[in-house]
């Protein structure tokens, strides 16, 4: 076989490209699991930001202010899981799917004028001098503004959680919340405050499906991202700089499974699309079973509601 | 007692009549089923807008209604049946998975029409209708060909069933017939919509030095990566010129309004009666988009004299001599596949590399 | 300024009002959805909640779709009182149709009377051990059962797409990436046991289960030792209840309650293994689950009212040309109210006065 056409820095550009609406919601998902929240309606808020931040883009022609309509969109949604999570009580799980549900409708409901138009073109920085530099003027500087964010922002909450006290406290709601709340700390809010931030990312990440990855509205355009984004978090073992690892291997699979068949080789594309899943189980086995990692890593109280006594 | 007698019959007579009378004013009602949802711009708009046309030819003689993302099974027989009796008058049933719950139903309403799309199964009142989207694909093969600087084609296929398969068949052997030298890259999407997908198998063709990218998955993804990358694409089902004006070349266009518009006129006047539809460019069913301006003026000659051969049956894709990828036999020369063959196709032609899944 | 106080004891009057609250609140705002798209909203809210339960042909269909949801989210709820997250239903469904699809299609051409419970029993074992994977990983490594069962689905559905594809194609099939139709094999068929409900073989089966997790739950001791372990694993561990123990048999029974819903959908409803045979009900049961407060009376409660709105929605699509993704919208609103309004079974709204 000749794999010599296989050129590597394209191929990194590409699974760049595709990991990034999965690393969005990924590290969103990461703060809410951190502070003790298990948000499964990722999907669901991934699409409501595909949509919002599709109609603000297409209504004003700006994509930048699309990107931000998407993550306001995902982070409104989110605030339905929130309020009735940690102020209803209700359960996590349930409420996540629910919150899935309800978001691929509305998302197809509030879509329904927007089909067969083109979004405003996003167009990728252009870093004088560097950006034409062969090879590493490809790899570094060939992208459009919020893939340097999204790895910006992966940098941030790694900052956040680990080295300020909010992200202490975060981290402590997610461990112990009974502890945070006699601390003092208003775990109901920060949980809230954390759902919402996680929307807003899943939000930002279904607006590049749609403004950026796919340029165009379809229903359902999403297609399962916000469910890898829910493993990859896991494949990830809660720490941000994993969920870039995580997000980057999963777009390199794809891309990987795809440009083989181009070059001729055939494999067996269902069994390579299983890969990602069975890895992410045998990460989280090693990383479980080392019982005082685990313990470091994966939040205590994840998918507990919590309770304040009087 | 007589002239009581005589005034109900006739009163009795004279509602039989109006009712009757009544009969003829009440429009035919038409049913769809839908696969997926009307706003996939891909087989199901196409469908929908099919029934768009039905209503604009007939406008108050008819009534049609829909069920979007009906899942195929028992799904799909309780909306046949619930549409049957609310007095539907024929049920278009528009994926091959409603095969067998079209039949069941059908079954159970021997006064209702059925039409289900794509599938080989028939009864009294189950009609089957297809398109032979190969003859598209062969004029597009064509035009692909002769477009190719790298002389590599990309085609991003959705599942090895025979259907994708004579497409891709039919596009290489056109090709093949305007440029020898001609390779085709097929790649294995396993899905009909993704449009993230979709849009990475296209990235990764191009990075392949494919040139031309053909598709048989539903959404525009592909069309919208042509247009970035500086590629040729074509539309798939529907003219996708919105996603991709330098891009496409142009487009199969999935035409069903003119077959709804028989059929359900064919109600109307009592006439309709179980067939099997597989109609190509010549009966309308398959459409060709304009031509964009960047094909030659002999390309675009030489492919509007295949529309025009393949219209009149002058020109059979499927004509020998061809040969199986592995270099048997299929079609001796001058001979043409015939139907059942080409329905069940289930390996490539002699000159495509890489394996067909099975 | 109003603030929920918590009750001394759970109200028994919320129990049961809730729902009908919930319910009658979704009517509201749902109507106003209704109105916004320009469709009637009685005759839409009629054709969502009343016409499923009263039309004698969409009472045929409601079993039809309520059973699946009812079996799983049954299986579920034992291991939800435990503390046992299951979210992997959805895997173990497939598995288990996968699992007593092949053991019909293997005896193909056969007949006799031992085939369907020997499908049954291959399809109860190919879920239970699609769940026993987490179970194991989970009391071996501590390995978390939400997330594990969660990834073994996309492992399922893509193994689905493999032995469609391959093995389990039909031979006769044309090519298509299906199998041959086991609804419409004497031997493989599920019969029908009381048509005017749409309750088949594996309704009554359902129904036969729904009975014995209510017996298991409400008298034996192992349930008293399954909803212990769940409120308080410390207590239990003191009572002499392995954890261990309780893990695999929760995701066990779960998996295998899937495995059975599988094999009758693809049995009974569905026919043909394809790639769109799941339809997603693996999830949806476990709303319903919690819908019906993990309790098994509740539980058929909620799956037929579930059941009962998707048999709606698709008649309010043709009838009303109500988009699709209204129903889904109005489904999703229905389930947050109903999740919401559970706050009032353990909640009273007090109205804050300053003063205080």
């Amino acid at each position: 076989m000749d794999f010599s056409s296989l050129n590597a820095v394209a191929m990194i550009v590409l699974l760049i490209g595709a990991a990034t609406p999965i690393l969005l919601a990924a590290i969103g998902e990461l703060v809410a699991e951190k502070s003790g929240v298990l948000n499964l309606g990722v999907e669901g808020m991934m699409i409501i930001g595909a949509v919002t931040g599709f109609i603000t883009a297409t209504t004003t022609g700006s994509p930048m202010l699309g990107f931000a309509g998407g993550a306001l969109g995902g982070a409104l949604v989110s605030t339905l899981f929130a309020f009735l999570t940690q102020y209803l009580h209700s359960n996590q799980v349930a409420t996540g799917l629910a919150l899935t549900m309800f978001g691929l409708g509305l998302a197809a409901l509030m879509g329904r004028n927007y089909n067969g138009i083109k979004p405003p073109r996003t167009d990728r920085l252009e870093v004088p001098g560097l950006s034409d530099f062969p090879v590493l003027g490809e790899l570094l500087f060939s992208y459009d503004p919020i893939i340097y964010f999204s790895v910006f922002l992966v940098f941030a909450v790694w900052w956040f959680l680990n080295r300020t006290r909010g992200g202490l406290v975060l981290r402590a709601c997610g461990e112990n919340h009974d502890a945070a709340h006699s601390l003092g700390y208003n775990v109901q809010l920060i949980r809230f405050g954390a759902i919402m931030f996680g929307g807003a990312c899943a939000g930002l990440g279904g607006a590049y499906v749609s403004l950026v990855r796919v340029p165009q509205w379809t229903e359902g355009m999403t297609a399962g991202v916000g469910w890898i984004a829910l493993a990859i978090v896991v494949f990830a073992s809660w720490k941000p700089w994993r969920v870039i690892l995580g997000a980057y291997m999963f777009g390199g699979i794809t891309i990987l499974q795809l440009s083989l068949q181009a070059l001729g080789i055939s494999i067996s594309g269902a069994y390579l699309s299983m890969t990602p899943y069975i890895v992410t189980i045998v990460v989280l086995v090693i990383m479980s079973a080392d019982r005082k990692r685990a313990s470091i890593n994966a939040p205590a109280c994840l998918g507990r509601s919590f309770h304040a006594s009087h | 007692m007589k002239f009581t007698k005589t005034l109900a019959a006739a009163a009795a007579m004279g509602l039989a009549l109006s009712g009757s009378a009544y009969a003829d004013a009440d429009p035919v009602k038409a049913g769809f089923i839908y696969v997926g949802p009307i706003g996939d711009l891909g087989w199901t708009w196409t469908h929908d807008q099919g029934r768009l046309a039905v209503e604009a030819e007939y406008g108050d003689r008819v009534e049609t209604s829909y069920v979007e993302s009906v899942p195929e099974g028992a799904d799909a027989e309780r909306v046949m049946s619930q549409m049957a009796r609310s007095g539907v008058d024929i049920i278009f049933t528009t994926s091959f998975g409603y095969m067998d719950p079209t039949i069941n139903v059908a079954a159970e309403f021997p006064d209702v029409a059925f039409a289900h799309a794509t599938g080989y199964k028939r009864a009294e009142n189950v009609a089957t209708y297809s398109a032979r989207f190969y003859e598209g694909r062969y004029v597009i093969g064509q035009i692909a060909g002769a477009m190719t600087e790298t002389n590599k084609i990309g085609y991003i296929a959705s599942f090895p069933i025979p259907e994708v398969v004579r497409g891709i068949n039919s596009a290489y052997l056109a090709a093949k017939s305007v440029n020898p030298d001609v390779e085709f890259k097929v790649v294995w999407v396993y899905t009909w919509f993704d449009p993230g997908k979709e849009a990475d198998a296209a990235n990764a063709l191009i990075e392949q030095g494919v040139d031309v990218i053909m598709q048989h998955t539903d959404s525009p993804a592909a069309m919208t990566i042509a247009e970035e990358k500086g590629v040729y694409a074509f539309g798939q089902a529907s003219d996708m010129s919105a996603f991709g004006p330098n891009a496409q070349l142009t487009a199969i266009l999935d035409n069903w309004g003119p077959y709804y518009i028989d059929r359900v006129g064919a109600i109307m006047d009592g006439t309709w009666e179980s067939t099997d539809v597989w109609d190509g460019i010549g009966a309308g069913m398959v459409g060709i988009a304009p031509f964009s301006d960047k094909i030659p003026a002999d390309v675009q000659a030489l492919a509007t004299e295949t529309i025009a051969a393949i219209a009149s049956g002058e020109l059979h894709p499927f004509t020998g001599p061809i040969n199986k990828q592995d270099g048997t036999v299929w079609l001796a020369d001058g001979e043409v596949a015939d139907d059942g063959t080409l329905a069940g196709l289930n390996f490539y032609v002699e000159g495509i590399d890489g394996e067909l899944p099975n | 300024m109003l603030r929920l106080e918590q009750r001394q004891q759970p109200s028994k009057l919320m129990l049961y009002l809730t729902p009908v609250l919930a319910v009658l609140t979704t009517m509201a705002v749902g109507g106003l959805l209704f109105v916004a798209l320009g469709i009637a909203p009685g005759r839409a809210i009629y054709l969502l909640f009343i016409d499923p339960f009263v039309d004698s042909y969409n009472l045929s269909q409601l079993f039809v779709k309520a059973s699946p949801l009812i079996l799983i989210a049954m299986g579920l709820s034992i291991g939800f009182r435990a503390g046992v997250w299951n979210i992997g239903a959805e895997g173990q469904f497939i598995m288990g149709a996968l699992a007593g699809g092949a053991v019909g299609l293997a005896l193909w051409g056969m007949t006799g009377w031992w085939i369907l419970p020997l499908m049954a029993v291959a399809a109860a074992l190919g879920g239970a051990l699609w769940g026993l994977i987490p179970a194991l990983l989970k009391i071996r490594f501590n390995a978390s059962e939400i997330l594990v069962s969660l990834m073994l689905v996309y492992v399922a559905e893509n193994f689905l797409a493999q032995m469609v594809q391959g093995v389990l194609r039909a031979p006769d099939g044309m090519g298509f990436p299906e199998s041959r139709n086991l609804g419409r094999n004497e031997p493989t068929a599920l019969p029908d046991v009381f048509p005017a409900l749409g309750i088949n073989a594996g309704g009554v089966t359902m129904l036969v289960l729904l009975a014995l997790a209510f017996f298991l739950l409400q008298k034996h001791a192992l349930g008293f030792q399954i909803k212990l372990t769940g409120d308080s694993p410390r207590a239990a561990r003191f009572a002499g209840v392995k954890p261990g123990v309780i893990i695999a048999l929760c995701l066990g029974v779960s998996g295998a309650a899937a495995g059975l819903a599988g094999l009758f959908e693809l049995t009974g409803a569905a026919g043909k293994l394809t790639i769109d045979f799941p339809l997603g009900y693996g999830f949806t049961a476990i709303i319903v689950a919690f819908l019906g407060r993990l309790n098994p009376v509740g539980i058929l409660l909620a799956g037929v009212v579930l059941a009962g709105t998707y048999i709606g929605g698709e008649n309010a699509q043709f009838m009303l040309k109500l988009p699709a993704a209204a129903v889904t919208v109005f489904q999703g609103m229905m389930l947050f109210f109903l999740l919401g309004f559970e706050i009032l079974i353990n909640y009273r709204v007090k109205r804050l006065r300053r003063a205080v």
